[in-house]
């Protein structure tokens, strides 16, 4: 039997109960909006941007800005969870749902890469962004989501670690086999989910 | 093809000794046993266990050199910490840590901001506060085994009593022609201070950092105001976006952190 570790003279500051139960295990709150990012901010203009779904589809989508702001528009609230330990809570998002974005589709793919500007890119399971999981967003607390938080627009899939809600984004390829993304091929985790702590490859 | 890697496992280190760097930041001498090594420019994740169990993690920037061995059976692993002080775990680390006392790591973490002698350069590293500390893992490691890698360094710090490292520094640009330190002291100067006392602009990175032509690589590291300035900034001066690194460093992450 080991003597559970125990750090001479830690008391530590405990969240209210309440908050503390939104909190996965390793992480504490934050009141700000911490940014990370592992290169400069890239800045694409509107009437070039356009967000695409391409790869194991029937038939490859394309919008252009404004006929992605002439989807149904949904603004949700949610908390979210970075791999560096910070979690916010009450996040206000708007953008389109993932699940509208894909309606009618025919596809066999099982996953699916985002892929963004500034060459950054995440997978995940085609599962994990349908069901109402995951969102295109362009604001944020009701203003246009700023450069150096993703915007124009960036995925949110916020039951996974936030590093999975790419900045940036500009489209998501469908892929029958799972295909590691930037961080993924780097030592973190491939899934991330936050309530299983799962941060690094192997966790 | 997937790599595999070992699964990173929570282990216990012992602090071997502190180090007061700047008023608000100390190094942390910890000795790991079975440390398989690390790349300048990683991380360490640092858990801490109340008596009832309570917990906390962060994730500080290691700050030596890949390679230091200690005399017992690990290696030396140094990490530097600034005090925050309404943090919950750094003021810890900072007052109550003394040497003898353990605490839990794992890692080494990070894959991206990483530099090793073999990607040559010449380097640019522009560094915010406590930004200076994975930067300062790869001007030792430069360093320690002799590269010819010419490396600027662009430090952005509020006061001359707060470069951490600064002596250390001063002795390696006065030692090597190919290394370079600037400082710039945002908020107050020492009397007779003879260098930069704002904050990065584009004239200071012309007139200090390596043309485009030169294909240098950059890291900068600090907080996120600094960080996206000069990011872009380096974009603007004609730097490969694909050569410029970053990391976010202060309190949070940097947001809420005031900007050195």
């Amino acid at each position: 039997m080991s003597i559970p570790f125990v750090s001479r003279g830690f008391t530590g500051r405990r969240q209210r109960s309440e908050e503390a139960q939104r909190l996965p295990p390793g992480q504490y709150l934050v009141r700000g909006f911490p940014v990370l990012s592992a290169g400069p901010t890239p800045r694409t203009p509107l009437e070039r941007w356009d967000f695409s779904i391409v790869g194991a589809v029937d038939q490859p989508r394309r919008w252009t800005w404004q006929e992605f702001q002439q989807l149904p528009q949904e603004t949700i609230t949610k908390d979210i969870h970075c791999v560096t330990k910070w979690s916010k809570l009450d996040t206000m998002w708007t953008g389109v749902s993932l699940d509208t974005l894909l309606q009618g589709m025919t596809t066999s793919a099982k996953y699916v890469l985002a892929f963004c500007d500034g060459d950054y890119t995440t997978n995940l399971p085609l599962d994990d962004v349908t069901g109402g999981k995951a969102w295109i967003v362009h604001a944020y607390a009701g203003a246009p989501l700023a450069p150096e938080h993703g915007g124009p627009a960036r995925l949110l899939a916020p039951h996974l670690y936030f590093w999975k809600s790419a900045k940036w984004v500009r489209g998501l390829r469908l892929l029958a086999e799972d295909e590691p993304g930037f961080w993924e091929s780097l030592g973190y985790h491939n899934y991330g989910d936050p309530w299983k702590e799962q941060r690094y490859a192997g966790d | 093809m997937a790599i595999i890697r070992p699964r990173l496992v929570w282990q216990r280190a012992s602090v071997l000794r502190l180090i007061q760097e700047t008023p608000q930041v100390k190094s942390l001498v910890l000795e790991v046993p079975g440390w398989e090594g690390h790349r300048a420019g990683q991380h360490l994740d640092v858990r801490l266990t109340a008596e009832d169990g309570y917990q906390a993690e962060r994730s500080y920037s290691i700050a030596s050199a890949p390679g230091a061995l200690s005399s017992g059976a690990g290696a030396e692993v140094t990490l530097t910490v600034e005090r925050l002080d309404d943090g919950e775990v750094s003021p810890y680390l900072t007052d109550v840590l003394r040497p003898g006392d353990e605490v839990e790591v794992r890692g080494p973490i990070g894959g991206w901001f990483t530099w090793r002698p073999e990607e040559g350069g010449p380097l640019l590293l522009v560094a915010g506060g406590s930004g200076i500390v994975p930067l300062m893992a790869m001007i030792r490691q430069r360093a320690a085994v002799g590269s010819p890698v010419p490396v600027c360094l662009l430090y952005s710090c509020r006061g001359y009593e707060e470069i951490i490292y600064r002596q250390e520094l001063d002795r390696l640009a006065a030692a090597d022609a190919d290394v370079g330190v600037v400082y710039t002291l945002t908020r107050s100067q020492p009397v007779g201070w003879q260098g930069y006392e704002r904050r990065i602009d584009q004239a200071m990175l012309e007139a200090v950092a390596w043309a485009p032509e030169e294909r240098p690589l950059a890291f900068v590291c600090g907080p996120t105001p600094l960080v996206e300035s000069v990011a872009t900034l380096c974009v603007a001066l004609g730097y490969t976006p694909e050569r410029i690194k970053t990391e976010r460093f202060g309190p949070t992450g940097g947001a809420t952190s005031t900007t050195p």
